[in-house]
């Protein structure tokens, strides 16, 4: 599905403040497989991330998604296979823009743009009953300019938006984070649903480490620029978050440093 | 003085499709492109030399376009594949096409009196004039808003609010910034080709100071009568535009003012409409934080001076 073989990033290269992004990264993630990422600041998890949707390119190594090299493509174009959400609920919309309109956007994900008409009524009737699945009300606002929502509300409109056309990969960059518990949760309950409603294969960062434990398939711990444990299915639905925490001490010699850290 | 309101909302008209020109960079790509002040020049030259040359106005207003677009295109490369900041791109392309526009005309000035133009058949009576420019502005007006809401127009206005997200969509946003200067400045330069057409003649220094009276009109129209819509951010750039020259027009009328202060006067116009409405906002919401801060303090203390 998408491998990542022996990648390898610098920031500042060549200069005092060189710092070792990612080393040497091997991951290979398989079809359905949803990966929840930890790690302490600094570890690597958004370079992981941008190196897959091609935010950034590895100075060394390949990514490779179904046979295609594509470590050299621009963003734009990995968007065919890539869905996104970030950490940030204002980075995932355009909030000028309605609501239909943003989700018409997301609807030409990959597709050449030409100068049909964008939000036509028969998108407009798919867009209503994908936002109903959400069940936040928002298939009866599809008109308002997304600047008009809650941070909480856009958020759950960015996932929908990143994963109604059934992108290859979904790519959550922390996309809880920066919202109260209560709208968390929701959010967290949403990936759930529509991760396992549509089978997608997923990338997930999480500060949370019960969180990180009770979602997904897969667990990736990373430290300085490594994936330091993988850890399969089997070992992970037994796992505790002390388990967890004294595996990370064990193998990096240190403690998981992390001012932002949910224990859960 | 009603003779001079017509006449200033007939060459409102015409400065409106510069208008919305600005609108598309300011506004909708939120990209300040200064390439305006020499592309306004370079679409009345072209439409000038043409016209002197025998050439049908309309083809000569069409060639006006296409340059535009051609100079728009080349700030729009300068700033995405050259990565040069978006302003100087824009100072850049203005100074190269003052030199541009001289090869072109070949002279300062060139003259199209008693030359048939597009603007000649309509010339009077000045009501004629309003009715036949306002449906061609208007039919622009409605080709914009349509093109802003099919995807390609949807990825350009998202370029502009969110360029993160719509790179993320699949978007390239370079293109659509070049397109959107490209077809920017396409529509400042008919502006100046119809200005000269009208006033018959174009002149290397016509486009000196458009940029802020593109903004000016951009800026008066939103305040005025509001944005809440592609439809409406556009009409109201083309009612701005016009409410512009009225204002400009009555300006000189004061025993005061010198037409040479009309600059002066643009500024000063464009500062008063930026300053107030920021003014305005900041009092604004201060008045709502302290009322809100009161309303929490009673609900939080019942009994210590709230209205409860």
């Amino acid at each position: 599905m998408l491998n990542l073989i022996n990648a390898t990033k610098l920031f500042n290269p060549g200069t005092p403040d060189e710092k070792i992004a990612l080393i040497n990264a091997n991951l290979n993630i398989k079809p359905g497989d949803f990966i929840t990422v930890i790690g302490s600041n600094g570890a690597g998890k958004s370079t992981l991330m941008n190196l897959i949707s091609g935010v950034l390119k590895p100075d060394i190594g390949q990514v490779v998604v179904e046979g295609t090299e594509i470590q050299s493509m621009p963003e734009h174009k990995r968007s065919r296979w890539i869905g996104r959400v970030f950490q940030d609920p204002m980075a995932g919309t355009a909030p000028t823009m309605t609501i239909e309109e943003n989700l018409t956007m997301a609807y030409k994900r990959g597709k050449p743009r030409g100068l049909a008409w964008g939000a036509t009524a028969a998108k407009r009737k798919l867009f209503r009953e994908q936002l109903s699945r959400i069940g936040i009300g928002l298939e009866d606002r599809m008109s308002a300019k997304v600047g008009l929502l809650s941070g909480g509300e856009r958020q759950a409109l960015s996932l929908l938006m990143a994963t109604f056309t059934r992108p290859q990969i979904l790519l959550l960059d922390e996309h809880t984070a920066a919202l109260d518990p209560a709208r968390a949760e929701l959010i967290t309950r949403l990936t759930q649903e529509i991760v396992r409603e549509m089978n997608l294969t997923t990338l997930m960062v999480t500060h949370n480490m019960e969180q990180a434990i009770r979602l997904g398939n897969r667990l990736i711990m990373m430290d300085q620029g490594r994936i330091i444990l993988d850890i399969p299915e089997e070992r992970k639905s037994s796992l505790t978050v002390s388990q967890l925490l004294g595996e990370f001490e064990r193998i990096s010699g240190h403690q998981l440093s992390d001012d932002r850290i949910v224990l859960g | 003085m009603i003779d001079s309101i017509y006449g200033a909302i007939a060459l409102g008209l015409l400065y409106a499709l510069m208008a919305l020109g600005v609108y598309m960079t300011f506004r909708i790509l939120n990209f300040p492109d200064l390439t305006v002040d020499g592309s306004f020049a370079t679409g009345g030259g072209i439409a000038a030399v043409m016209i002197t040359h025998g050439y049908h106005p309309a083809l000569a207003t069409l060639a006006a376009f296409a340059g535009g677009i051609l100079a728009g295109m080349c700030t729009g490369l300068l700033h995405t594949k050259g990565k040069v900041n978006g302003l100087l791109a824009g100072i850049l392309m203005m100074i190269a096409l003052h030199s541009i526009n001289l090869r072109i005309m070949g002279k300062p000035n060139v003259s199209i009196v008693n030359v048939d133009t597009l603007i000649s058949p309509i010339v009077k009576p000045v009501g004629l004039f309003i009715l036949v420019a306002g449906i061609g502005v208007l039919i622009v007006k409605l080709l914009l808003d349509v093109f802003l809401h099919t995807d390609t127009g949807l990825a350009l206005r998202a370029t502009g609010d969110n360029e993160r997200m719509i790179r993320s969509f699949g978007a390239n946003t370079d293109r659509t910034k070049i397109l959107g200067v490209s077809l920017s400045n396409g529509l400042v330069a008919v502006s100046g080709a119809l200005i000269a057409q009208q006033g018959g003649f174009a002149d290397v220094t016509m486009g000196v100071g458009m940029i802020v009276i593109g903004l000016a009109s951009v800026i008066i129209g939103e305040a005025i009568f509001g944005a809440r819509s592609v439809f409406f951010a556009t009409l109201a750039v083309v009612l701005g535009s016009i409410i512009y020259r009225i204002v400009v027009a009555l300006a000189l009328r004061v025993e005061l003012l010198k037409a040479s202060d009309l600059k002066l006067v643009t500024a000063l116009i464009v500062i008063v409409a930026l300053v107030v409405p920021y003014v305005r906002r900041v009092l604004k919401q201060r008045s709502v934080a302290r009322k809100r801060s009161a309303e929490l303090l009673s609900t939080a203390m019942p009994g210590k001076g709230g209205r409860s």
